[in-house]
């Protein structure tokens, strides 16, 4: 009897099966959604995320601040002379990633550099103002940055990168 | 039952493991090839349901632990933020705190369960007391685990339970300066009782893997109570039992599911939205409803030692249950005086549980020590006295001969049907403790709210207006410290555009700082803040308004509540109605009467209000008419004021509860959907066995 019926209607039972384990697999998927869900940014988090201003009225030539932003280390530069003369004589094809100080500034405030302070090796922290090249050095790996924080010598592939800036007035940036 | 496993793995790899690690061959001899007694009932799905309740709490636990801070400072409002900002925090934190009181009802059924078809009895002690071992771990984490919001049931019933062990003689009070690692419950009380919240439940699991165990050497009990004897009277555990739990599971997950997306604070407690305060008791102080029963016995004796004996004794005694009863019969089903007695000590179980709620007064004492004797009595008179004088009907010779005598009687779901009503009862029995007194006030007024219902919505308008009455008038001596200027632009809230929300922050002043020069300034609100409190801390708050501290508002529609009484909490049930928080505090901004009443006197520097307990309050009358002005054309009356302040305060309270009306109706279909497939595969795969 048991073959039978089920050899009556294979069709009918395959479907039961197949439709069950179905629903079973789509929700189990959709359930999977919140507990995933839950690991990225709370909307605190993102929320404290938002842009800052910065004044940069008191910077005098030649310092460096660092301020935070999204829990990052902001290094703002008050370049000097020198430092943006030299920034600008380097042949840029010979650098491993090549990019002009030109592109790593706005053009009208080249005196400022406004970079992540994040060795882009294995994301320490490098010290402002040190190294051969008037710019970065990365204490942890040796990796060395130049005035415009554009990786000179070491293990680091990348330019320090450059946050989202613009100037709001001649002294004040917004970060982000 | 255990024998050799007879698994021969297809798979080369698999066979290598095999030779080297049996695991699958377990697997395969536990869950698949296992000899399962083909006549179980439904109530047999209820070990399934819990394996699935405990991987469910220790997963949504262990998630919501990333986000929790146990500290007695930031426990609370880390729980709040969780609901709030964390992506499905709300949904995370239902799951878990519900699925806490679905575990033990299905713990109970199961119990029951074991009780009524005589599951302890020989050869089956072990997986008893191992299941007694279970339970006490789940009640010990249950009761940590609620400790750990840290409001204010939380706190007094950590208070309340610790000093239980100060009834030991002599070195009780140096015990419970141990449990503390204080003075008091601190701190320190609150760390080591997340560190074991968080162990015990792998605990419990251990203790399953055992129960498990030594079901699989004793074999399951069944409906029937008689030993499977050959082939025929045994069904393989995949597909059939694997099937018919997976369905119970996705029926239980509905009762689960009305709870998370529509009643999620129906079984807590209204007093845990209030944080903890060490220097105020709450009038009723009560546990969770799954430990009624047994705060019931603890009251009812006079003495503090022999209560809490009698307490710890009313769990112990399940241990020697399989000695206590010695009738050769297992099932009561055959057994038609132990049936009638078991249905007594459920009645008894519930109204154990209800006289815990309950004030320990009057009737209710007596009540409950009447109760206590009857509860002890069924272990130590009824079962011993009724295996000697009972005279059970004839068994059937073997299970498969009882399925063919059954088929075509239906007499079983009766029963079920009682069970699961008496169940249902207990659970709305232990939801009153929620209904808080309400002494010598007046039951607040129901309101049609937009937001109550399964599909209930905010009134944006009334959002709007509230935020209003909210600033114009109740700001200027109560917070509202949950909830961020940004939230106003979040979808479910007031409507407001980013830009209409960064403008409204900017009215605030915040306090900030040090800044370089290690100063504190002020500046302009930015959206990522929260709504200031009005005073920088408590005490100024006290000195301000006569010695009462103004309630922070965020939360006030959620910790009040209002008794609502037999038979209102049944209907509250299947209603929905969760609106008793908004109703009062609706009810109290329109209570107030100038003049209190003939011969009722309240103390000097307080108001007389109708609906608040006690009738005085120290808050004046916060609204007139005409205070406010609306844009809308809404009236300006104080009525209108309370409505629409109250919303706003609902919202405050569950920024995310239109998300979680709608996720609930998905869920909802879906899972009826599930269900009924679930069913009719169920159908076809027991179809070819009977």
């Amino acid at each position: 009897m048991t073959t039978a019926s089920s050899a009556d209607h294979p069709t009918r039972r395959d479907f039961l099966f197949v439709a069950t384990g179905a629903a079973a697999a789509v929700g189990g998927a959709a359930a999977l959604w919140p507990f995933i869900s839950q690991m990225n940014p709370d909307a605190s988090t993102i929320a404290a995320g938002a842009p800052i201003e910065v004044d940069l009225s008191p910077v005098a030539e030649g310092q460096d601040i660092k301020v935070f932003w999204r829990g990052k280390p902001i290094y703002i530069s008050h370049r000097t002379k020198k430092q943006i003369d030299e920034a600008r004589a380097v042949n840029v094809a010979s650098l491993p990633d090549p990019q002009t100080d030109e592109a790593r500034v706005k053009s009208g405030h080249e005196q400022w550099l406004v970079v992540i302070g994040i060795c882009t090796h294995l994301g320490c922290i490098p010290i402002a103002h040190e190294g051969s090249y008037d710019g970065f050095f990365c204490p942890c790996h040796g990796s060395q940055y130049d005035s415009s924080g554009r990786i000179r010598q070491g293990p680091a592939p990348a330019n320090l990168p450059v946050p989202p800036y613009q100037f709001v007035s001649d002294t004040k940036i917004q970060i982000g | 039952m255990s024998g050799p496993s007879d698994y021969q793995p297809s798979n080369p790899a698999l066979q290598w493991i095999e030779r080297r690690l049996p695991i699958f061959g377990l697997m395969h001899s536990s869950f698949v090839a296992y000899p399962t007694p083909r006549n179980l009932n439904y109530w047999w799905t209820f070990g399934a349901i819990l394996s699935f309740m405990l991987g469910m709490q220790i997963l949504t636990g262990v998630i919501l632990a990333m986000h929790y801070t146990p500290h007695a400072d930031l426990a609370f409002k880390s729980v709040e933020l969780i609901v709030r900002d964390v992506n499905y925090g709300w949904l995370l934190r239902n799951m878990h705190a519900v699925g806490a009181s679905m575990f033990f009802v299905a713990v109970y059924v199961h119990m029951f369960r074991g009780l009524y078809y005589g599951s302890y009895k020989e050869p089956r002690e072990v997986l008893w007391i191992l299941g007694v071992i279970i339970y006490l771990l789940m009640m010990a984490t249950g009761f940590m685990g609620y400790v750990l919001p840290w409001g204010q049931m939380s706190f007094w019933g950590a208070t309340v339970i610790t000093n239980l062990f100060s009834a030991i003689p002599y070195v009780g009070e140096s015990v419970v300066t141990l449990l503390w690692g204080g003075y008091s419950v601190g701190n320190p009380t609150l760390n080591r009782f997340f560190s074991l919240h968080y162990l015990l439940p792998f605990l419990i699991a251990g203790v399953v893997v055992l129960h498990v165990w030594a079901l699989h050497v004793a074999g399951q009990n069944n409906p029937d109570g008689v030993e499977p004897k050959t082939e025929k009277d045994t069904v393989p555990f995949t597909p059939h039992a694997t099937i018919k739990d997976m369905f119970g599971v996705a029926c239980f997950m509905l009762l689960y599911a009305w709870f998370i997306f529509y009643m999620p604070n129906y079984l807590g407690d209204a007093d845990n939205y209030i944080p903890a305060n060490p220097g105020v008791t709450p009038p009723h102080i009560v546990p969770e409803w799954y430990y009624l029963p047994f705060y019931a016995i603890l009251r009812s004796i006079p003495n503090k030692l022999a209560g809490v004996i009698a307490m710890f004794g009313a769990i112990i005694i399940l241990c020697f249950l399989p000695w206590l009863d010695a009738a050769k019969t297992k099932s009561s089903k055959y057994r038609p005086l132990a049936k009638q007695f078991f249905w007594i000590f459920v009645v008894v179980c519930i109204l154990l549980g209800y006289l815990g709620a309950q004030p320990p007064e009057g009737i209710y004492v007596v009540a409950g020590r009447v109760l206590t004797v009857c509860y002890f009595a069924y272990f130590l008179i009824v079962l011993p006295l009724l295996s000697r004088i009972e005279k059970p009907r004839p068994v059937p010779n073997s299970i498969s001969d009882a399925v063919l005598a059954k088929t075509g009687s239906r007499s079983t779901p009766m029963v079920s049907t009682a069970i699961m009503l008496a169940l249902a009862g207990s659970l709305f029995a232990g939801s009153i403790d929620s209904a808080k007194a309400s002494e010598g006030s007046d039951t607040p007024p129901g309101n049609k709210w937009s937001f109550s219902g399964p599909f209930g919505k905010f009134d944006r308008g009334a959002l709007q207006r509230g935020l209003k009455v909210y600033k114009e008038v109740c700001s200027s001596c109560h917070g509202l410290s949950y909830i961020a200027f940004r939230n106003l632009a979040e979808a479910g809230g007031p409507g407001y555009s980013v830009a209409q929300a960064a403008a409204f922050a900017s009215e605030y002043k915040v306090k900030d700082g040090p800044n370089d020069a290690g100063d504190m300034f002020e500046r302009a609100g930015r959206p990522a803040d929260y709504f200031p409190s009005p005073f920088p801390n408590e005490q100024a708050a006290r000195a301000a308004n006569g010695g009462a501290a103004p309630p922070d508002l965020s939360l006030i529609t959620k910790a009040r509540s209002y008794k609502r009484g037999f038979p209102w909490f049944i209907i509250d049930f299947f209603s929905q109605y969760q609106e008793q928080g908004p109703d009062y505090v609706a009810a109290v901004l329109q209570g107030y009467e100038d003049k209190a009443p003939e011969g009722v006197t309240i103390p000097e520097g307080s108001y007389f209000n109708k609906y608040f307990p006690g009738h005085a309050i120290k808050m004046p009358k916060p609204l007139s008419d005409g205070q406010v002005t609306f844009d809308d054309g809404s009236p300006a009356t104080v009525a209108q004021y309370a409505k629409d302040v109250t919303t706003f305060l609902m919202w405050t309270a569950e920024p995310h509860m239109e998300a979680r009306k709608r996720l609930g109706f998905q869920v909802f279909v879906f899972l009826i959907l599930f269900a009924g497939l679930m069913y009719f595969t169920k159908k076809k795969v027991w179809a070819s066995s009977h």
